[in-house]
């Protein structure tokens, strides 16, 4: 884990001189908690932390795939409409009479599908991911509602259901948070520990170096894609579950909660800088700000502000400090050009 | 490049192996399993009120209300949440209105969390989704606090009461009411609605057509109901359509909000002005023009002012223990007078509201 920060440097020299954002973001995150329980008796108790965090459940599932593609210098917008034809298609099948524990791998299955379609359409025909998961985003929220209209459908077997609403046994912590717990930490292994890890890093920084180099690119982007598909419909079946409500328009905009994140979290939208870490402090800091300003009756409006105006600063910031680092760098002899 | 291409082969077929055990876990699951038959109902039971009422209880002070509609700045919310926050200053309660800037299915649900925090003694929630914010409002009820569904009802378990605008029947029949005051009891007319599958607008045609059956209405004749789909255009031309088919239609009936002020537009724009009346169920915003230049004398929706006015009395009493939301039971509500619950906790504000020129400039929205 010597390169645990997991940054490909080689950008500009020198970048351990600077806080990294990563870490001023998790600094942010105790701020806020410490802040919050000192503003709001009842931000600090279990029931509203253990609520808070069951409630960033699908967002932090779907953080963690689209940590990888961003690093990687991809993004997919179409996350949130995967989420919602799952939810679409667990209720029309659920209503059609199939038994749950078959429509969960048959929903699972279409989440791969509009991955492999998304990962396809960006490494055979090349097409950048902005685009091709513009279109999908719309295109699988159209599928979404032709599958379900504007039906709702309820009434889901309670055992599962319980599963998204409770904690485990004996804790104040929630299931899904117990399986993000799981899931973050494989990630963070593959992300920060392994050679695909490594391979991210360097097809996000550069990717025809990263080809030259013998990294199967196309390959990497295209699993990776297929990954947050299937991770979209996974975290679509617990949103269905969760508000015990099937429904075409499930989870509209929450591609753009799960961006923030990331980006909040310090990963370079441009692809080859960023850490895992990072992005689980930004889904903590939004949520638990998000809970602390409404516990406060801050009104809407404002708390949109503030999220915006954190965003901006959590891409601005890193950005400054670059400029500054490279100005210094340039005022060295000895300094080579990036 | 050929390296490429050589990359490019392996990545289906590990799809191919994902996909397999997809349609094998699918193979294994597919005999026996939880259906919907077999499941039995995951909406969870009711927190079924044991408790009785007090009639006689007074109103508690210091009562603490929170307003939930389906979006902040929805203007017809937005006037009935500030009615019941006035209304709480009667009583001497503390009411505040907090919401989503979405109308999600979801986005309320940690709106409900919130003011469980926040001990709130009732929340009063217009819902997005009859059962997304169930689960929620079933723990905040669990926890003592009262839940009145307003506008938009919940599952019946998960309030105490719903305060219902106005009942189905009632708007039926009252439409019909005041079309024959308008047309003088005789002339043939036509209903506008929205689409042929709407399930309000065919109940509130159904009992148009009870109440017709009366003999004050033997005059009276219904020629046709066309559909405008809630879609200004179609509707505008559906009126069009209608003026042309029946040379001696006399009036209009529109249950819609879409309906009514596509069919006064047409109306004031032609010929048919003061001879065709137009009536319906619309919103003032809307209508006002059309009052004013005298297309439509009357039509009517309910008062957003009284339904917040009422829910809030609801809430209180629920909280004082002077009701518990059991059918029979006599809600007290300030200057409405008294309500009666009715079956499944629904407490009905009244007949719909008509307005005209001497009332409408006291609404916005």
């Amino acid at each position: 884990m010597a390169e645990a920060t997991g940054t490909v440097r080689g950008k500009g020299a020198g970048a351990g001189r600077f806080v990294r954002w990563d870490v001023v973001v998790t600094a942010l995150l105790v701020a806020v908690f410490f802040g919050g329980v000192g503003i709001s008796p009842d931000f600090g108790n279990t029931d509203n932390l253990s609520f808070a965090l069951g409630d960033l459940g699908e967002i932090a599932l779907i953080a963690l795939p689209m940590t990888l593609l961003v690093v990687c210098g991809q993004v997919d917008l179409s996350v949130a409409s995967v989420l919602g034809l799952a939810s679409a298609l667990t209720g029309w099948l659920w209503n059609a009479g199939w038994a749950f524990e078959t429509i969960v791998p048959v929903v699972l299955v279409v989440g791969v599908v509009c991955g492999l379609v998304n990962g396809l359409l960006v490494t055979r025909l090349g097409l950048p991911s902005l685009a091709v998961t513009i279109g999908t985003l719309s295109l699988y929220r159209g599928l979404a509602y032709v599958v379900l209209g504007t039906e709702a459908v309820s009434q889901f077997p309670a055992q599962y259901a319980e599963l998204t609403t409770t904690n485990v046994p004996g804790t104040p912590i929630p299931y899904q948070v117990a399986l993000f717990v799981l899931l973050a930490v494989v990630t963070a292994l593959v992300l920060h520990a392994t050679g695909v890890g490594r391979a991210l890093f360097a097809i996000g920084a550069q990717e025809d170096a990263a080809f030259h180099a013998g990294i199967r690119v196309k390959r990497i982007k295209l699993v990776l894609f297929v990954v947050s598909g299937l991770v979209a419909a996974f975290a679509g079946i617990v949103y269905t579950l969760r508000y015990g409500s099937a429904r075409a328009d499930n989870g509209v905009g929450l591609e753009l909660a799960v961006i923030a994140a990331v980006l909040l979290g310090g990963v370079d939208f441009d692809g080859g800088k960023g850490t895992l870490g990072g992005v689980i402090s930004g889904v903590l800091l939004i949520g638990l700000l998000r809970n602390l300003l409404m516990l406060n009756d801050v009104a809407t409006e404002i708390q949109s502000i503030v999220t915006g105006l954190l965003l901006i600063v959590s891409v601005l910031t890193p950005r400054l400090a670059g400029v500054v680092r490279e100005r210094r760098a340039r005022r060295r002899p000895a300094a080579a050009p990036a | 490049m050929k390296e490429r291409s050589s990359g490019r082969m392996r990545a289906p077929r590990s799809f191919l192996a994902v996909a397999t055990a997809g349609i094998m876990a699918l193979a294994l699951t597919a005999c026996g399993g939880t259906t919907k038959d077999s499941a039995n109902s995951g909406g969870g039971a009711g927190a079924a009120s044991t408790a009785s009422a007090n009639p006689n209880a007074p109103l508690k002070e210091g009562i603490k209300l929170a307003f939930l509609p389906k979006q902040i700045n929805n203007p017809y919310l937005t006037l009935v949440d500030k009615a019941g926050i006035s209304a709480a200053g009667e009583y001497k309660g503390e009411a505040k209105e907090v919401g989503p800037s979405d109308a999600s299915a979801s986005s309320q649900v940690s709106y409900i969390n919130t003011l469980v925090q926040q001990r709130q003694d009732a929340i009063l929630i217009s819902a997005n989704d009859p059962n997304a914010v169930c689960g929620p409002l079933q723990q905040a009820r669990r926890r003592g606090i009262k839940v009145v569904s307003y506008d938009s009802d919940t599952a019946p378990e998960c309030r105490d009461v719903f305060i219902n605008q106005a009942a189905s029947e009632e708007i039926g029949r009252s439409q019909v009411k005041l079309l024959a005051e308008l047309m003088d009891g005789e002339g043939e007319f036509a209903v506008l609605s929205a689409t042929a599958n709407a399930t309000n607008q065919n109940t509130w045609i159904k009992y148009m057509q009870e109440e017709l059956k009366k003999p004050e209405y033997a005059k009276m004749k219904l020629v046709k109901i066309a559909y405008g789909d809630d879609d200004d255009q179609k509707s505008f031309q559906q009126t069009q359509g209608l003026l042309q088919a029946y040379p001696d239609l006399k009036g209009i009936i529109a249950p819609t909000t879409v309906g009514i002020a596509a069919a006064a537009r047409y109306i004031s724009g032609s010929q048919y002005k003061g001879k065709v009346v137009v009536t319906g169920l619309g919103t003032p915003n809307q209508m006002r023009q059309f009052v004013k230049d005298g297309t439509v004398e009357k039509f009517q929706l309910w008062n957003p002012n009284d339904l917040g006015y009422l829910a809030s009395y609801a809430a209180a009493a629920l909280v004082s223990g002077q009701i518990t939301g059991k059918q029979g039971e006599v809600l007290k509500a300030g200057r409405l007078g008294e309500r009666t619950v009715g079956a499944n906790g629904e407490i009905v504000l009244g007949p719909p509201f008509t307005f005209d020129k001497s009332n409408i400039d006291q609404f916005d929205f």
